[in-house]
């Protein structure tokens, strides 16, 4: 599936700073039934973002106006639970195209990066600070750069590195998937397939 | 080679290619789709404009969503329906195996696999559904993917990974009277939480896993997940190769011969390192059961809800946790009035699950002000049910045997338990809303599922025993 390349990204974001935030949550099972891959937004943090008869929470952050932005910067143990990776599409449909946590379930990580999301994962310390940062000004921008691996807070200048592998970085940076990748393998692929006993 | 691991040998012995400071990719030998994360990867080949590299490779059931009943009736929610057809149509198209509702081997996924044989030692399987972890109590590496992996898998065989750190969990002694495997894997859970084995993969060695059932197996290695490895496994021995024999899909003759010697290989040497290591005692098990939101949050029945500062994870969880469940700190367990009881899933929807069960309720009656979903893993298993006379056990106890399928598991479908009620259950996930919105979700083995249906409370299955 095409997704943007992703290079330099400064936005002001979304605070979320609850830990173990699960992927039934942000996209709970009943919203599993489409056979596409689009309009999973609308859903995204349905149960957190609206009352059972769709009026939505008015205490629920997405539903504040006053925070914005493409980075949603979640508490620790983000996207723990079900594979789902339609978590990933919800967020991305949404608009978010970068998540920052100071931890990350493993799955969810590897659906964000193949979808075109990037998860960012910063260290306890910084994420306090860009939570103190959004607390002081709902609209604090911070630049993600994937060339640099680095998130900074342009208001206050703190900056701190991210990993990521050299084989995703390449992807994200270009818009390819790994499926793109594979494809091009089909002949070595075949021939260990050719030698397998099972 | 020495000084491997199990996964170790399992994993190389996929490698296509190594990446430098990049995934594997891996072979994959087996492949499942269900209905609910398959479509969208076939939209993806198509509009890729490419094939099934090895259709055969692949095998599909629908269980995620369908009902429990009336199975021989069209789905009703047309979203379901149209998911179901959607996977009969792909299927056909790309010619792969589907046993689709009402095929004499319909199941649910991760039940059906080592049911029929297609599940074997040392091989890598791979299913758009995080409970693969089942499979690895035969000593294979299966982990669950995302639906652009499942696009992958079908279009390339392969997927990308990079190899994930090891850890291993060791149980010493004996599981005492009324302790199940579920038990264990509970117990393990809440003692590392709920993320504790993230970015491992878990092998579980020691006595009290030697000494289990290819099932009791099944269900420790399921629940792998919910620690937050990405897979779980046990080494092939006997019992495993005695579970395979004869199998639908097992080798057969020479082949199979020539397959127990090299399964026999896998096991971890004596001197191979593990990047982290957990030991834990057999006695310190008791039945369990979980008051929380994550199935980290759980501890033996006996004993009271710890405190915030005894429990695993942050307070602000815990908090909340306990705010949705209706529960307060230090509570008993015990005695807790329960409204729904839910025996299934591919964690506790076996045969010897339903065995387990039947144990308890036999000659005494459901308790009244509960409502319980008594629903086998698949066709099978159903049919050994009525095989065994367990059918009629449950019967004159007052229960009712459901259709095979996932149900309550993740409540996709009709078996929804209502907001605010609590649900003893014998699958593996109490996030918030997990089996209905506003539900409430207590974890537990068929054991202690058997004690609440019959006396409506959160009951110690050992008085039964
Ligand atoms: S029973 Fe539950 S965990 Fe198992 S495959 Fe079905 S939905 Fe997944």
């Amino acid at each position: 599936m095409a997704y943007d390349k992703f290079t330099t990204l400064t936005s002001s974001a979304v605070p979320m700073p609850i830990e173990n935030v699960d992927t039934d949550q942000i996209i709970p099972a009943r919203f599993l039934k489409a056979t596409e891959r689009t309009g999973f937004g609308d859903n995204l943090f349905r149960d957190w973002r609206y009352n059972k008869d769709e009026s939505p929470k008015p205490d629920f952050v997405l539903n504040n106006p006053i925070y914005q932005g493409k980075i949603l910067v979640g508490g620790k143990n983000f996207g723990s639970g079900s594979s789902r990776e339609h978590a990933a599409w919800a967020l991305y449909d949404y608009g978010f195209r970068c998540v920052v946590s100071s931890f990350f379930a493993d799955i969810f990580k590897n659906n964000a990066i193949n979808v075109g999301l990037l998860p960012v994962t910063v260290s306890a310390e910084f994420l306090d600070k860009i939570f103190k940062a959004i607390e002081q000004d709902p609209d604090a921008q911070l630049e993600v750069s994937l060339p640099n691996q680095t998130i900074t807070i342009l208001a206050t200048g703190e900056q701190e590195s991210f990993v990521i592998s050299d084989y995703k970085k390449h992807n994200l940076l270009n818009g390819y998937d790994d499926i793109d990748y594979l494809r091009a393998m089909k002949e070595e692929i075949g021939a260990f397939a050719e030698q397998s006993m099972y | 080679m020495s000084k491997q691991t199990l996964f170790d040998k399992v994993w190389d012995a996929h490698v296509v290619r190594h990446i430098d400071e990049g995934p594997d990719v891996l072979f994959i030998d087996r492949h499942f789709i269900h209905e609910v994360t398959s479509p969208v990867a076939f939209n993806g080949l198509e509009s890729r404009g490419a094939e099934v590299l090895f259709p055969q490779r692949t095998f599909a059931t629908a269980d995620h969503n369908t009902p429990t009943i009336n199975q021989h009736l069209p789905v009703e929610d047309p979203l379901s329906a149209n998911q179901l057809q959607a996977l009969a149509n792909n299927t056909t198209r790309h010619g792969i195996s589907f046993w689709g509702l009402g095929h004499a081997k319909n199941g649910i996924v991760h039940i059906i696999g080592p049911e029929n044989g297609i599940t074997q030692p040392g091989m890598t399987i791979v299913c758009g559904d995080s409970h693969t972890s089942t499979h690895g109590a035969f000593g294979a590496i299966a982990f669950g993917i995302g639906t652009s992996e499942v696009e992958m898998v079908l279009a390339t065989q392969c997927i990308m990974q990079p190899k994930p750190k090891k850890m291993r969990i060791t149980i010493n002694g004996k599981l005492g009277k009324g302790v199940l495997s579920k038990d264990a894997v509970l117990y393990i859970i809440s003692q590392i939480s709920a993320s504790g084995a993230t970015g491992y993969f878990v092998e579980y060695a020691g006595e009290v896993f030697e000494d289990m059932s290819m099932e009791a197996r099944m269900t420790v290695c399921n629940m792998s997940i919910e620690m937050g490895a990405r897979g779980g496994m046990i080494a092939p021995d006997e019992k495993t190769f005695a579970y395979l024999k004869g199998r639908d899909q097992s080798p057969k003759d020479e082949a199979w011969d020539k397959a127990v010697a090299y399964w026999k290989t896998l096991k971890t040497d004596a001197d191979a390192k593990f990047d982290l290591e957990y030991t834990f005692d057999a006695d310190d098990i008791e039945p369990q059961i979980t008051y929380g939101t994550n199935p980290g949050m759980g501890a033996g029945i006996s004993r009271p809800i710890p405190t915030a500062e005894q429990a695993k994870g942050g307070a602000t969880t815990y908090a909340k946790s306990l705010d949705y469940m209706g529960f307060a700190e230090e509570d008993s367990m015990l005695g807790k009035p329960i409204d729904f009881v839910f025996l299934g899933s591919c964690t506790n929807g076996r045969i010897e699950d339903f065995r387990a069960f039947a144990s308890i309720v036999k000659g005494r009656r459901k308790a009244d002000n509960v409502t319980a979903w008594l629903v086998p893993g698949s066709h099978v298993v159903e049919s050994q049910i009525k095989e065994e006379g367990l059918l009629d056990v449950l019967t004159e106890a007052g229960f009712e045997l459901r259709q095979p399928g996932c149900s309550a598991c993740l409540a996709m479908n009709d078996d929804k338990v209502p907001a605010g009620k609590y649900a003893v259950s014998t699958s593996n996930r109490n996030f918030e809303g997990r089996q209905g919105p506003g539900a409430r979700t207590l974890l537990a083995s068929p054991f202690v599922a058997a004690a609440a249906a019959v006396t409506g409370v959160v009951t110690d299955p050992r008085q039964f025993l």
